[in-house]
């Protein structure tokens, strides 16, 4: 049986010129991270492509929202030319392996800081925060006191649940596992209230007249920060002093009023979701 | 009508890139698959003992990790370890090409096994050598076992192809995740009608294959 050994060896052959054409991109050696990114020409950075109003893709396929926004102005300072961005689309659970693996310079996809994340990625200077809110119809509920003995809605296992859990052990709380449900049974009566991420409450409560976000933040305040591989240090500096700048001159404000403004409403206070 | 959205211009466009990318993808590795598992299904049916061992294993590898963990490990494991980078694309096609192969070799190996040994000894009586034998009767009657499960794995390569998300390829799937987040606001139940289309669409993608395969069957039924 000779020419099954010839089979084989075509399969092999195809594997192997597989293999070399992959590998054929040829590796980059280790040198300064921004050098590196001025070379290649193009800024590298992991954004959501479905989470408006943070990252998303728009109906003509072209990246937008507040992330997405940042991120443009930092090609522009960085090379020059805000076209010079490459959007690498991420997944929530897949965005740190970006990073180690080098696939995106920056991870811009509303990535919230944390101690277990800070271990394996380095974060700059944070752009955004994120606390608990309470939201109500007609926005009775002014603060967490008025809560007491009554229904609040929260979805298993999240911030908010543990929150409350923990500090406020006397208000009865309805948990839910989505956020359909969730909100459905506060819009149908049945608590007083629904806590949540802020930044998500504002723009249910601006589709949903009648009802207020009536505690804007709450809790421990997280922040979002734009976040690089570990120990790109060049990188880190130049971002930190960036969104010190930025900030200053109230670039943030400006993202915000074109991107998340529309969404939330004018009855939002900007400094519950930004840095001014 | 509220699903009408579906047939905005900029939407379709949207859906046929992501059908492109994921045609693009199954198709190549399918063909790979095809031709480096009938070679593997081959060399597991009559080869060496050592080289049988060698494709075991290498079945036994494939089956075993996830699919997504391969994907993982091509993806971001190859660039890390070596500084190298393939794009996410070509990822996909490798990890569905390996997956296809091993899957189809052990079909091949199971149809070409399970033609009855006095088929080869009667030829043999009649002077045919391997080659021929190989050829003209083990193969014919082996094609015919092996259409039915190796359409099912081509389908299944399809429909296994919206793991590519995470990797950063945006495929079919997520298109219709990025078109259902950005028109939720406008219409609540966008994701019924997008998901709906994306249904049909996998259906018409994976339909064709069947009725090839039911065709085929009975070109070759003996």
């Amino acid at each position: 049986m000779k020419f099954y050994k010839a089979f084989s060896v075509f399969g092999l052959m195809l594997a192997a010129a597989l293999l070399i054409n992959a590998c054929s991109n040829s590796s980059e050696k280790e040198k300064d991270s921004i050098a590196k990114i001025k070379e290649r020409g193009v800024l590298r950075v992991g954004v959501f492509s479905d989470k408006p109003p943070f990252g998303f893709v728009n109906t003509q396929g072209q990246y937008e929202g507040f992330d997405v926004y940042i991120a443009k102005r930092l090609a522009k300072d960085l090379l020059g030319d805000e076209k010079k961005i490459e959007f690498i689309p991420v997944e929530a659970a897949a965005r740190v392996e970006f990073l180690k693996s080098g696939k995106v310079d920056i991870i811009m996809a509303n990535f919230t800081k944390t101690k277990e994340r800070e271990e394996v990625v380095d974060f700059a200077t944070p752009y955004m925060k994120v606390a608990l809110g309470v939201v109500s119809k007609n926005g009775k509920i002014k603060n967490v006191d008025e809560l007491k003995g009554k229904q609040l809605i929260v979805n298993k296992g999240t911030t908010a649940d543990f929150y409350f859990s923990k500090n406020y052990p006397e208000i009865n709380l309805l948990k839910y596992d989505q956020n359909t449900e969730a909100f459905l049974a506060l819009k149908n009566g049945r608590a007083n209230a629904l806590a949540h991420d802020n930044t998500l409450l504002f723009a249910w409560a601006k589709e949903n007249p009648g009802f207020v976000v009536s505690i804007s933040s709450l809790g421990d305040q997280d922040v979002i920060a734009p976040a690089v591989k570990k120990g790109d240090k060049d990188l880190l500096d130049w971002l930190n002093e960036e969104i010190k700048v930025l900030t200053k001159e109230g670039f943030m404000k400006q993202a915000y009023d074109a991107t998340l403004a529309p969404i939330y409403g004018t009855d939002i206070n900007p400094a519950s979701v930004i840095f001014e | 009508m509220e699903g009408s959205f579906i047939f905005e211009i900029d939407t379709i466009k949207r859906l046929l890139e992501g059908i492109f990318i994921t045609l693009y993808i199954s198709v190549i590795s399918i063909l790979f698959s095809i031709f480096c598992g009938l070679a593997m299904g081959f060399t597991m049916a009559f080869g060496s003992s050592w080289i049988r061992f060698i494709c075991r294993f290498y079945l036994e590898s494939i089956r075993i990790i996830p699919i997504l963990a391969w994907l993982f490990i091509v993806y971001f494991g190859f660039s890390t370890f070596s500084g190298l980078h393939i794009n996410g694309q070509i990822a996909s096609i490798i990890v569905f090409s390996l997956w296809g192969t091993a899957e189809m070799g052990d079909l091949t190996r199971g149809a070409l096994t399970s033609i009855p040994k006095h088929q080869s000894q009667s030829a043999k009586a009649l002077g045919l050598n391997d080659l021929l034998i190989a050829v003209f009767v083990i193969f014919p009657q082996a094609i015919v076992r092996l259409l039915p499960a190796s359409i099912n794995l081509f389908t299944r390569i399809i429909k296994t192809t919206s793991l590519v998300a995470l990797i950063g390829v945006v495929d079919l799937l997520k298109v219709g995740q990025q078109i259902i987040e950005v028109n939720i606001l406008r219409i609540p139940d966008a994701s019924f009608w997008v998901y709906g289309t994306i249904f049909a669409i996998y259906f018409f993608l994976c339909y064709p294959l069947s009725v090839l395969s039911a065709k085929l069957e009975l070109k070759y039924q003996y």
